[in-house]
């Protein structure tokens, strides 16, 4: 059995991440296999493109109720960009679209002053001491590439901020459940690191409590 | 904050670079992926490969490169040429690029952004715009060219970068032919027309042969990104020099 599997739900790019997880030497499976993403210890839920269509494909192929069962259970999942947003409870990309409900809080698109998408390499400024962030020197930049972002009903939900005109949160945790909104297969080995935080913490080491 | 991105180009042709470092510490200079990792180790934001194949082989060929490249490298990249429809983009992405870039045929079949974008998502989709100045007048005019710079569309590059945003491109690649290999500096007046004309990031390209043409980039022209070829291939410019430079006049890099 796989330590981490990869839902693969038929959007973007999961070979990259599979490949991160391997160059720090942690064994990463791409599955679209029910039996698979249930056995598996950890799980990443992968996004990219609009959140409706990530949705509906999720739902499509019946992760959606398994990725609740999985978190309810316990099981440690990192959601990455659209995986991240679509842990909230829903988005306003093209209308109210609703999310998986597992952090309270919704998705906004940002400011009509901004340059949007948001693309490129910024900030993550740590709010709280974080598991995820062990051997990565503070300030480091990380790739990122979205129009829409997520609010938190809780702020301690958020661990990480970023500062696009508007501060929003870049990385959110709460109890066995986080969410990056940044690419970290695409960020070097700030980005490395943080998969291999993920992949070698015991349960629950990226709470702030 | 948004840190300015310095992004270099390689030209490939069959797999292999044919406009190249040389690098000499590089065994094979030709490989697209030793070069990769090279800029990857020496700090560049993300890569650009233009691929110029034209064999009947392509798509596999281009296939094999981006999941080489992707396995190896990890900062985003790009790939771009002779992308003509949503079957070609699909695998150029499944085989792990991030983006995709779209000249001629975006020209010639605009709903292609469109659909590409509704597939994939705007943040994969560039469209690469080659422009030419046709006025000297007092309103600058600049005109799209497709085919590799062979053929004037007359469209006003400016209109032209307008239409792609609302067909969902997320990122403009905007080379100015008439500084393209002069090393004159970018055409700063074309990026800044464009750029303010857009809310969408703006890639300049084209001209750059000195330190202070990437600070005028993204000051005078409000680009986001800056991409030079030669310089960074021939050695004459690392990656390293030009962030340290554009740090110590203020410029937000990582």
């Amino acid at each position: 059995m796989s330590s981490v599997a990869i839902i693969d739900y038929g959007v973007g790019n999961l070979r990259s991440v599979e490949k991160a997880f391997a160059t720090v030497g942690v064994e990463a499976t791409i599955s679209a296999d029910k039996d698979t993403l249930r056995a598996a210890k950890k799980l990443v839920l992968p996004g990219v493109g609009a959140f409706g269509a990530c949705m509906r494909e999720l739902r499509r192929h019946g992760f959606a109720d398994l990725v609740i069962e999985r978190v309810k259970r316990g099981t440690p999942l990192i959601g990455v960009c659209v995986g991240m947003q679509m842990l909230f409870e829903e988005s306003s990309e093209f209308g109210a679209t609703a999310g998986l409900g597992i952090l309270k809080g919704c998705v906004r698109r940002f400011s009509d002053d901004l340059q949007v998408p948001h693309v490129g390499w910024n900030q993550v400024n740590p709010k709280a001491p974080n598991g995820l962030f062990e051997r990565i020197p503070n300030g480091s930049f990380f790739y990122f590439v979205h129009s829409y972002y997520c609010e938190p009903e809780n702020d301690r939900t958020i661990v990480g901020e970023t500062d696009y005109g508007v501060r929003f949160p870049s990385i959110v945790a709460e109890g066995n459940v986080c969410g990056v909104q940044f690419h970290p297969e695409k960020s070097q080995s700030a980005g490395l690191q943080l998969l291999k935080n993920f992949a070698n913490h015991a349960r629950k080491c990226w709470l702030s409590e | 904050m948004l840190a300015k991105r310095i992004i270099p180009c390689l030209d490939v042709s069959e797999g292999r670079v044919v406009k190249g470092i040389r690098f000499v510490s590089l065994a094979d200079a030709g490989d697209p992926v030793a070069q990769a990792k090279r800029y990857d180790e020496e700090g560049a934001d993300e890569l650009i490969f233009l691929d110029i194949t034209a064999s009947s082989e392509k798509r596999n060929i281009v296939e094999d490169l981006v999941r080489r490249v992707a396995d190896e490298v990890f900062i985003p990249f790009t790939v771009g040429g002779g992308l003509r429809n949503v079957a070609d983009i699909r695998a150029v992405l499944r085989a792990g690029a991030d983006k995709i870039s779209l000249n001629t045929a975006a020209v010639e079949n605009p709903s292609l952004v469109n659909e590409a974008a509704q597939t994939f998502g705007s943040q994969c989709i560039v469209v690469a715009i080659d422009a030419r100045r046709v006025s000297t007048s007092s309103a600058p005019l600049w005109h799209v060219y497709t085919h590799g710079g062979r053929r004037n569309t007359a469209r006003s590059a400016v209109e032209w970068a307008k239409e792609v945003e609302n067909l969902g491109a997320g990122e403009i690649l905007l080379t100015s032919m008439d500084r393209d290999g002069t090393r004159d500096g970018y055409d700063t007046e074309l990026t800044r027309a464009v750029s303010s004309a857009v809310r969408i990031p703006v890639i300049a390209s084209g001209g750059c042969g000195q330190l202070d043409h990437f600070y005028e980039a993204f000051t005078i022209g409000g680009a986001s990104a800056a991409l030079a070829a030669s310089l960074f291939h021939y050695g004459e410019l690392s990656i390293g020099d030009t962030k340290g430079y554009l740090k110590s006049r203020g410029v937000s890099v990582r």
